[in-house]
């Protein structure tokens, strides 16, 4: 955590300073780190050189181990070694099991239907398994390049719902670490190939990871990353390629009952036998049953290819389906990027391929591109090149909408919607003196909320007690950059804030959190308040900073007056940092906040004229 | 809020996208939540909330139908969330016979050349209704505003059949 600075204003605290930040991709079966060094974004080795970490996080009773460690003691442990955790982020239990194979684990549902491992360290979540995934990263990262981070970009998958992204920021955050963006992964790797400098025109990436399955088409246009439409699979991916292999070597082998143990070393070996039938015609699949016997069979490349067709059929289907979504046909195509260790296999690149009707890129390794990009745009967004022209315009994956009656829903926000996105909604009470309202807020494309996934419910209270039908309430849905949804509602007449209380229905309360907060600091042997108090104090120096550093530019916009009430501000907001006092510094902050919005309008509506000034003059 | 005056075009049913596109890109560039990263979480939210605004703008005006039916809300005219129907009887006959080419697609021998006729039909005579609809906002009147809400709400139904005519060409996929 960088240490609290107090900057005089007008002058920013060491302007040229490089600042340290990392692109997380944390993935379902491998996670990397990378960052941008003496110019360059490379992924960050560990002690004995390997760049790729197992997502694999095993529990036993004193200790946690993750990578390879954890790998090892996969097929000894199933049940206490937790793989692919990405597949059960922001899912509900009976969702994850009306799916996937047999799972090892002991599963328990949690209040809200979430699954929790039951581990030999006790009851985990998925988040906080994917914070034990992000720990060692995160250090390695500080190790390598000697400071603390002051901030990560994590990417994940472009089809994401919102409860998928939340459950990723959340993991972060259990760390302390200051997410700067999620960043979806077909982005990244358009980023890694430095698309943008190169060419303009219309690109198509092909994201196939271990579980889940994206295309994204993006317009490029001098250094803007125009997401057009995305669309994919968040439930799809080489994992099952491995899945289908297992059952179809069960069968080869004859064995009707799998224990746990045997389960997963047969898994593990089908993940071998496909990996090798990248570049091999035929390849021997060998177990070793819990008699001691090794059987053995012979899988060959059309086989492999037959069993996992349908599946890629898949992908292609939804290549035609976000074309038409995104306005172009595949002759627009000038390029396409393959993304994740599944483009390997050779059936998954012929079919792109034909589709297309281009030779994929796949120069940078496609384990490695999405991390890459990452590290490129957390450089951008932490401050070290404020020329950069990159900007990502990202869209929001799937349609986000609201229960009326009889189960139906009336979308809000329809799917491929330019984020950041607001939408405002008017509701109005059905009885006299109503006070109260509630909302059950889902993300999907279909009419009946049963088809879609529950993202929150909600309800409104504080409503003026009004004849029926007289209280009008405004309900402000907003999605900010990073896809994740927040919402506001206002009476009309009364302009009566109303409260809401959100209840994600696959996420977890805020209450949850602090929870898991608290237990990570009892680990860590760290101390609650002082994380806040020192939080504060940083958010206290952001602030005076960017204002001192506003002040420089455009105090002009102000008069003499509102100048010295804000200079005065910021001095009461200094001296208050310097206690130890949290609440009276978050209470300065917000003080500040409102002396200033003017100022922050004005600024803004300068910079827009500003932006505009180079067009060609067409005023009214 | 005035999605011309945002930006700085004058108000108009033909314009030039190209140009729109280009000045969308630099507002984004001035209030996207991107360039703020590092900054207070007020100047964040701002930012948040005016990208949300120049993002609708884009919407609105890049989008035939959403730019008219902007244009007649400027003039006083909401027509968004009107009941109003359209009366033109050769119109909803014409509607009634697309419907029925919608249904027979799936059990057609011929779907896609189906498909291909209908898109080609729809956009035949969208660019029709669209022609009319340029002429009648640019001059502006009260009767030219009725008579262009009118060839607005006749495009929805357009809309509406296009987006029949996709989940149709979808179903085809499964």
């Amino acid at each position: 955590m960088a240490l609290f600075q107090i900057a005089e204003p007008g002058q920013s605290a060491a302007p040229h300073q490089h600042r340290l930040a990392v692109g997380i991709d944390l993935g379902t079966t491998n996670s990397l780190v990378a960052a941008v060094r003496s110019g360059e974004a490379l992924t960050l080795p560990d002690d004995s050189n390997q760049h790729s970490l197992p997502s694999v996080v095993h529990y036993s009773v004193d200790s946690i181990e993750t990578g390879l460690a954890a790998q090892a003691l996969s097929v000894k442990d199933p049940q206490n070694t937790i793989v692919s955790v990405k597949r059960f982020m922001g899912r509900s239990l009976a969702d994850i099991q009306s799916g996937e194979q047999q799972l090892p684990y002991s599963l328990t549902a949690s209040d809200n239907g979430l699954p929790i491992f039951n581990t030999a360290q006790g009851a985990v979540n998925p988040v906080q398994v994917s914070a034990e995934i992000l720990k060692p990263l995160i250090s390695r990262a500080e190790k390598t390049l000697g400071g603390d981070l002051e901030g990560v970009v994590i990417t994940v998958p472009a089809y994401f719902d919102d409860a998928q992204r939340q459950g990723t920021k959340d993991a972060a955050e259990l760390l302390g670490v200051k997410v700067l963006r999620l960043l979806n992964e077909p982005t990244a790797a358009a980023i890694a190939y430095g698309l943008d400098t190169k060419q303009e025109g219309v690109i198509a990436i092909y994201d196939l990871g271990g579980g889940t399955f994206d295309i994204s088409i993006l317009r490029l246009n001098r250094g803007v990353f125009e997401v057009l439409a995305t669309g994919g699979d968040s439930a799809l991916g080489g994992d099952d390629f491995d899945h289908l292999l297992q059952a179809h070597l069960q069968r080869a082998f004859g064995l009707t009952e799998l224990s746990a143990s045997l389960s997963r070393q047969l898994l593990i070996e089908s993940r071998r036998v496909k990996e090798q039938l990248t570049n091999a015609d035929t390849c021997i699949a060998s177990v070793t049953l819990e008699n001691g016997d090794t059987v053995n069979a012979e899988v060959s490349k059309a086989e492999f290819e037959s069993l996992i067709a349908s599946l890629v059929k898949k992908t292609i289907a939804s290549c035609r389906r976000t074309l038409r979504d995104a306005e172009v046909t595949a002759d627009d195509i000038i390029e396409t990027v393959m993304v994740g260790g599944s483009t390997r296999v050779p059936l998954v690149r012929e079919q792109v391929e034909t589709f297309f009707k281009k030779t994929p890129l796949t120069s940078i390794d496609p384990d490695r591109v999405v991390a890459i990009g990452a590290a490129i745009q957390a450089d951008i967004l932490v401050g070290n090149k404020p020329e950069s022209d990159l900007l990502l315009l990202d869209v929001i994956p799937l349609s986000l909408g609201i229960e009326t009656m009889g189960g139906l829903i009336e979308k809000v926000v329809t799917r491929n919607t330019t984020i950041p996105v607001a939408r405002a909604q008017e509701f109005t009470t059905f009885k006299d003196g109503q006070t109260a309202m509630a909302f059950h807020v889902v993300q999907g494309e279909r009419e009946l909320v049963d088809d879609c996934r529950s993202l929150a419910r909600f309800t409104l209270n504080g409503i003026p007690a009004l004849a029926a039908g007289a209280a009008h309430i405004r309900v402000t849905f907003q999605v900010d950059a990073d896809g994740l949804l927040s919402v506001t509602a206002m009476e009309k007449s009364t302009e009566v804030k109303t409260t809401i209380q959100v209840k994600p229905s696959f996420g977890l309360s805020d209450t949850e959190i602090a929870t898991m907060l608290k237990d990570s600091m009892k680990h860590a042997k760290d101390d609650i308040t002082r994380r806040m108090l020192a939080e504060q104090q940083v958010e206290a120096s952001r602030v005076v900073e960017t204002l001192s550093a506003a002040l420089a530019k455009d105090a002009d916009l102000l008069n003499p007056q509102e100048l010295a009430d804000i200079n005065a501000a910021i001095e009461q907001l200094q001296l208050t940092a310097q206690g130890d006092d949290t609440d009276a510094i978050e209470k300065a902050i917000e003080a500040l906040d409102a002396q200033t919005q003017e100022f922050a309008n004005r600024r803004m509506d300068n910079s827009i004229r500003a932006a505009l000034k180079g067009q060609s003059v067409e005023n009214i | 809020m005035n999605y011309f005056e945002l930006f700085q075009i004058t108000p108009s049913f033909d314009i030039d996208t190209a140009n729109l596109a280009e000045r969308y890109r630099e507002l984004q560039r001035a209030v996207h939540p991107d360039k703020f990263a590092n900054e207070s979480e007020q100047q964040k939210l701002l930012s948040v909330q005016r990208t949300a605004q120049v993002n609708d703008g884009y919407q609105t005006l890049k989008n035939p139908l959403r730019r008219a039916e902007h244009m007649l809300s400027l003039r006083g005219i909401d027509i968004s969330h009107e009941t109003t129907t359209v009366k033109d009887t050769a119109f909803l006959m014409q509607q009634m016979e697309w419907r029925e080419s919608l249904e027979d697609i799936k059990d057609s021998q011929q779907a896609d050349e189906l498909i291909d006729d209908l898109y080609q039909s729809f956009a035949g005579f969208e660019k029709t209704l669209s022609q009319l609809l340029a002429t009648l906002l640019a001059t502006e009147s009260d009767e030219n505003n009725l008579s262009a809400a009118d060839q607005i709400r006749k495009l929805k139904f357009m809309a509406k059949l296009q987006d029949e005519l996709a989940r149709v060409e979808d179903s085809l996929l499964d």
